[in-house]
């Protein structure tokens, strides 16, 4: 009997050791890499430069039969949102980022969540958070690096063709923020369906003549003040030839897609003083309705960047901030 | 009154279905913050309802405790050793307690509604709070450094009475 004891209380700390001595990256490591040799107190790991939208999203219903999340129901749910650059520098320049992105949160009821976090490019270059190291190191080391990293990687040939053709608009209300990973949208029946969506802008923005480190910030703020900024809510439908575990892998654009209503930007704020600062987008927070996939990247995403906000967050309340605050 | 040789079988079972449930929690705990592997979101979600559990167990372990004579302590130990014993024990429950409740409200003021194995939701606020999140996140990591340590101290003790003293304290709980 004591020997069954000793075996049931020694099996997790066996099975830890075991898991601790492998040589996998860690969510401290990936953070580390990310916020580079100094880092910016208090802000975002990754993605440290934005500022805090609002608005709301307009639901038409078409996406009730397919996942019970209740802001598919026809109406409206107020939101919260970030639109942001690349990087882990709060102060730098809009225009020299790679990626745009946009981030929401709605707060349903005290029970129900989602968060949602977006990018301009539609798939990753690579299929494993492992990878996605390596490939963060490359592009710090240079070009080189990222060069023959990518000959080494062929699986992020479709990710290499979007970066190719892809034209930085003038605004961040004319970009398209996909979601990469792939979820399941749960109906009342308990029957799943694998979606990826994308926020598809309606208006389109020339470069132009943007001038300043801050040129999307100040058009955006100026845009939202004049007018509403509106982008569609687009689902595509994986059919059971596509593989939602991959987010290297576009699905075939003949693939259903459904609208599930608007997303309309009203307000905007800089960061610190609104809402979206205290937010962490962890993805993987879902409502009823809306499951995560076995994506290995998306599945490596609340462990990171839930590392990145307990150090933002006690960096803040130890008074990292208060001197940008108030400012 | 005549002291009972052994703990009652319901604070036996208590005691050994707990102790496997905070070692299981604390791995879990420090392996799903580090962790970048497709299952650390699944560990997660059961560390976090487990956490229920733990905290219904600990409850109704404290009111059984109550109902039942505890066995004597052994004569042969001074004052200030039966003092520690004690205070160990409630140290332990405290932390018991205490464990589960931190948790709850760093995930409660991250506003992020805790899934109980499908069947329901624990609330969370409504708008993130970061300075209270940040308190009960770094709480909630001290005291499992604190809860450890003091196990660790639980621990030896019992194989002290057991292999050095030759008593029956560990018999008692087995």
């Amino acid at each position: 009997m004591k020997q069954l004891y000793l075996a049931l209380l020694l099996l997790p700390a066996i099975g830890g050791l075991h898991a601790e001595a492998s040589d996998k990256v860690s969510a401290q490591q990936f953070v580390d890499l990310q916020q580079g040799k100094t880092a910016f107190a208090g802000f975002r790991r990754a993605h440290a430069k934005g500022l805090c939208v609002s608005g709301e999203f307009r639901s038409n219903g078409n996406l009730q039969s397919y996942s019970k999340a209740s802001l598919f129901q026809p109406g409206t749910t107020p939101l919260v949102g970030r639109l942001s650059i690349a990087g882990n520098n709060p102060a730098a320049p809009d225009l020299k980022a790679p990626v745009r992105s946009l981030a929401l949160s709605f707060s349903l009821s005290r029970t129900e969540q989602w968060r949602l976090a977006m990018n301009t490019p539609p798939v990753m270059a690579v299929a494993d958070p492992h990878s996605f190291y390596q490939q963060i190191q490359a592009i710090q080391a240079g070009p080189d690096a990222i060069k023959q990293f990518f000959a080494q990687h062929p699986e992020s040939s479709e990710f290499l063709t979007w970066a190719g053709q892809y034209q930085p608009t003038g605004s961040f209300a004319a970009e398209t923020y996909n979601s990469i990973n792939a979820f399941y949208l749960v109906n009342a029946k308990g029957e799943p369906q694998a979606v990826r969506w994308a926020m598809q802008p309606t208006v389109s923005v020339a470069p132009g003549n943007l001038q300043g480190d801050n040129a999307l910030q100040q058009e955006i703020a100026t845009r939202i003040a004049a007018d509403q900024v509106v982008f569609d809510w687009v689902f595509t439908l994986a059919d059971a030839t596509d593989d939602e575990t991959n987010s290297t892998k576009a699905w075939p654009a003949s693939r259903q897609q459904i609208t599930a209503g608007q997303i309309v930007l009203t307000g905007s704020t800089a960061q610190l003083d609104g809402d979206c600062h205290a937010i962490n987008f962890d993805p993987l927070v879902l409502p009823t309705g809306i499951t995560a996939t076995a994506d290995p990247i998306l599945r490596a995403r609340s462990a990171a960047y839930a590392e990145s906000y307990r150090r933002r967050a006690k960096e803040q309340r130890q008074g990292a901030l208060q001197e940008s605050s108030n400012e | 009154m005549n002291k009972p040789t052994q703990f009652s079988l319901s604070m036996r079972v208590l005691h050994w279905g707990m102790a496997a449930l905070v070692m299981s929690m604390l791995a879990a705990g420090l392996l799903m913050i580090r962790s970048l592997d497709p299952w650390q979101l699944t560990i997660m979600t059961l560390h976090k309802a487990f956490g229920i559990i733990a905290v219904v167990l600990v409850t109704v372990r404290l009111l059984n405790r109550m109902r039942h004579k505890l066995p004597a302590v052994p004569n042969d130990l001074s004052a200030l050793q039966k003092k520690a014993a004690t205070a160990s024990h409630w140290l332990l429950y405290g932390l018991l307690f205490a464990m589960p409740i931190s948790g709850y409200l760093m995930q409660y003021f991250a506003a992020r509604p805790i899934e109980v194995f499908g069947w329901f939701r624990l609330p969370a606020a409504l708008q993130v709070d970061i300075y209270n999140y940040a308190v009960f996140r770094e709480l909630h990591g001290w005291l499992a450094i604190a809860l450890t340590g003091v196990i660790a101290l639980h621990v030896s003790a019992a194989l002290h009475h057991h292999f050095i003293r030759k008593d029956n304290v560990l018999k008692s709980m087995l």
